[in-house]
């Protein structure tokens, strides 16, 4: 028998499109490959040496980057920043979202749209006058006061996420933890904390890859090297040790290395996040 | 003896809305704060000439504003964030819906596709930027380029080619718009598709079975519904386009004086470098109302193109 026309002719696109597929996604990952091979050679050999696989490989590097490059100290400042603002955006969005959903206070419409009219207008040089104010509060230079500032850059979108999602939380199980005698607190972190389980899984993996990467807060509000986080770690290095591409490459896998791993494990709910945003939005 | 229920009652609802209002008042606080006040505090101080450290600040009216107009190198700095707008529109979505396009039908690794392309995008500005610029350096040693595009090039033959691509005024902000759309298409690629997918496939097999050929299958049925996707994406874009500037940093840096300028630059220059906080907000007031503008005008002509 002849394959019939159809057949050959679906065969043909089918792999005129893998090609063009493969194409795009190595073009997506050889860049990375690029940076972790740089990251093992030498300054002699980095400039010279174009081989995909370094004769000779060096993981001194990324020990060299951790201790002399202050890698490992901006990679701990970033971890607790992440960490600190990833559980204040929960806790405080959580609590807000809570109220605007299940409590009657005057005010509530007032205060719901005044977070939800943060989200649509786009204010490019608001980082002037919060600069000006974090130095009048002498928060400028301070964890607290970049923590804060990240909290409040993750609040808008995390409280509208978490309402929408207690609004179609049903009242049945609130209801019987009322009937028991539980507190108002009490219900939004034993009853509805729990249930809205999903929803947060989202707000913390977008909020973690957006603290982790941010940079315009931190170049603005951290002098001290003591303070700053990687990506701003990064762009001190760079300026510093303008050639010691292995070092630089090295400190790119360190901050990328997570990100990377965060991604993979979570990429359903990320693209699922971002799949559902854009068909309601 | 009803009077005083009624009184103890209005005082337990007024201690349970005082308890209700406690549940916002962190984010109230927080937000008030950071984003709120700085809101307002902006068109106060773009009122004023100010250099961020005395305690005077001389208010000048609209000044700033009018010298706003004559600014040439602010303009020019829009334009250069207008051109890798551009180029972010055409090219990066161009591709990101031919992705689409070929990931919405029954083709093996799909899931495989969708995971890489969504890497670019979850990696930051900073790190980008850092190993492109490193992937383009322009440097020689022993006659032998020392970035990789351009020993690629004298490998293939290609000498003439050769260039250096960052520090050239003439190729330095294609390629910052080339390298911003690699970063961007992967997350085009996602929404375009969810888009896509949301298309009843029933529609499809309806139009098939009238006859209709793939080409107009796909300008009578998959681009109508996907409008208000486009237009949603292409806002998205020119937003995030527009105010691209960490990218310039750790592309050229501070290099190419006024060549590779882009409006938070030049708002980062007058605050920072020149220390005129009114200037600086006042520019960021006007690019404010431009990317307000620019995506007034794409739903108001989406709208029109709809009704057609």
């Amino acid at each position: 028998m002849f394959p019939n026309k159809y057949k050959i002719k679906n065969a043909v696109t089918s792999t005129l499109l893998h090609i063009f597929l493969m194409a795009v996604a190595t073009t997506c990952l050889f860049p990375l490959f690029w940076m972790i091979r740089s990251s093992l050679m030498t300054n002699d050999t980095v400039f010279i040496d174009k081989s995909l696989i370094p004769r000779s490989i060096h993981f001194e590097n990324f020990y060299l980057a951790w201790t002399q490059g202050g890698f490992g100290m901006y990679f701990l400042n970033t971890v607790i920043y992440t960490v600190s603002v990833v559980f204040g955006i929960v806790l405080v969005s959580s609590l807000a979202a809570y109220a605007f959903s299940r409590l009657k206070f005057p005010g509530r419409n007032f205060f719901f749209y005044m977070f939800l009219a943060a989200m649509m207008i786009p204010l490019p040089g608001a980082f002037v006058p919060l600069y000006v104010l974090m130095n009048k509060l002498h928060l400028a230079n301070t964890r607290i006061g970049y923590i804060l500032c990240m909290i409040n850059v993750g609040l808008s979108l995390s409280i509208y996420m978490l309402k929408t999602f207690f609004d179609k939380m049903p009242l049945a199980l609130e209801d019987a933890a009322r009937m028991d005698g539980c507190s108002k607190l009490g219900i939004w972190l034993h009853v509805a904390l729990p249930l809205a389980r999903p929803a947060i899984a989202v707000i913390v993996i977008f909020n973690t890859l957006n603290v982790w990467n941010e940079y315009i807060l931190a170049m603005l509000l951290l002098n001290d090297q003591s303070l700053m986080p990687l990506q701003r770690g990064l762009m001190v290095f760079q300026g510093s040790h303008s050639v010691d591409y292995p070092l630089l490459m090295a400190g790119l896998s360190i901050t990328v290395a997570p990100v990377i791993l965060v991604y993979l494990f979570m990429q359903k709910h990320i693209i699922k996040g971002l799949s559902a945003g854009a068909i309601t939005g | 003896m009803s009077k005083a229920i009624a009184k103890r009652l209005s005082g337990e609802e007024l201690k349970e809305i005082f308890g209700n209002y406690l549940f916002i008042l962190p984010a109230v606080l927080i937000f008030v704060l950071f984003y709120i006040y700085p809101f307002f505090e902006i068109f106060n101080l773009s009122l004023h000439e100010w250099n961020g450290i005395s305690l005077a600040r001389q208010f000048v009216g609209f000044d700033n504003f009018k010298e706003i107009i004559n600014d040439k190198v602010w303009w020019m700095s829009i334009w250069h964030a207008g051109y890798i707008t551009l180029i972010a529109l055409t090219f990066q979505n161009a591709l990101a819906f031919a992705l689409a396009l070929s990931c919405d039908r029954d083709i093996r690794m799909r899931k495989f596709y969708r995971v890489i392309f969504y890497i670019p995008p979850v990696l930051s500005e900073v790190v980008v930027g850092l190993i492109w610029q490193w992937i383009l350096n322009s440097g020689m040693q022993n006659g032998e380029p020392i970035g990789l595009l351009n020993y690629f090039l004298t490998q293939v033959h290609l000498n003439h080619l050769v260039h250096a691509w960052l520090s050239d005024p003439k190729t330095a902000l294609t390629c910052i718009a080339i390298v911003h759309s690699w970063k961007g298409f992967g997350w085009g690629f996602i929404i375009l598709l969810a888009g896509l997918q949301t298309i009843d496939r029933e529609l499809y097999e309806a139009a098939r079975v009238d006859g209709a050929s793939s080409f107009s299958v796909f300008k009578n049925v998959t681009v109508p519904m996907m409008i208000p996707v486009f237009v949603m994406v292409m806002i998205l874009t020119i937003l995030g386009s527009m105010q691209v500037f960490v990218l310039v940093l750790s592309m050229v840096g501070q290099g190419l004086v006024y060549h590779t300028e882009v409006p938070v630059t030049r708002i980062l220059a007058s605050m920072t470098g020149m220390s005129r906080f009114g200037y600086a907000c006042a520019q960021g007031i006007v690019f404010g109302g431009i990317l307000m503008a620019s995506s007034f005008l794409l739903n108001k002509i989406s709208k029109k193109v709809k009704q057609e």
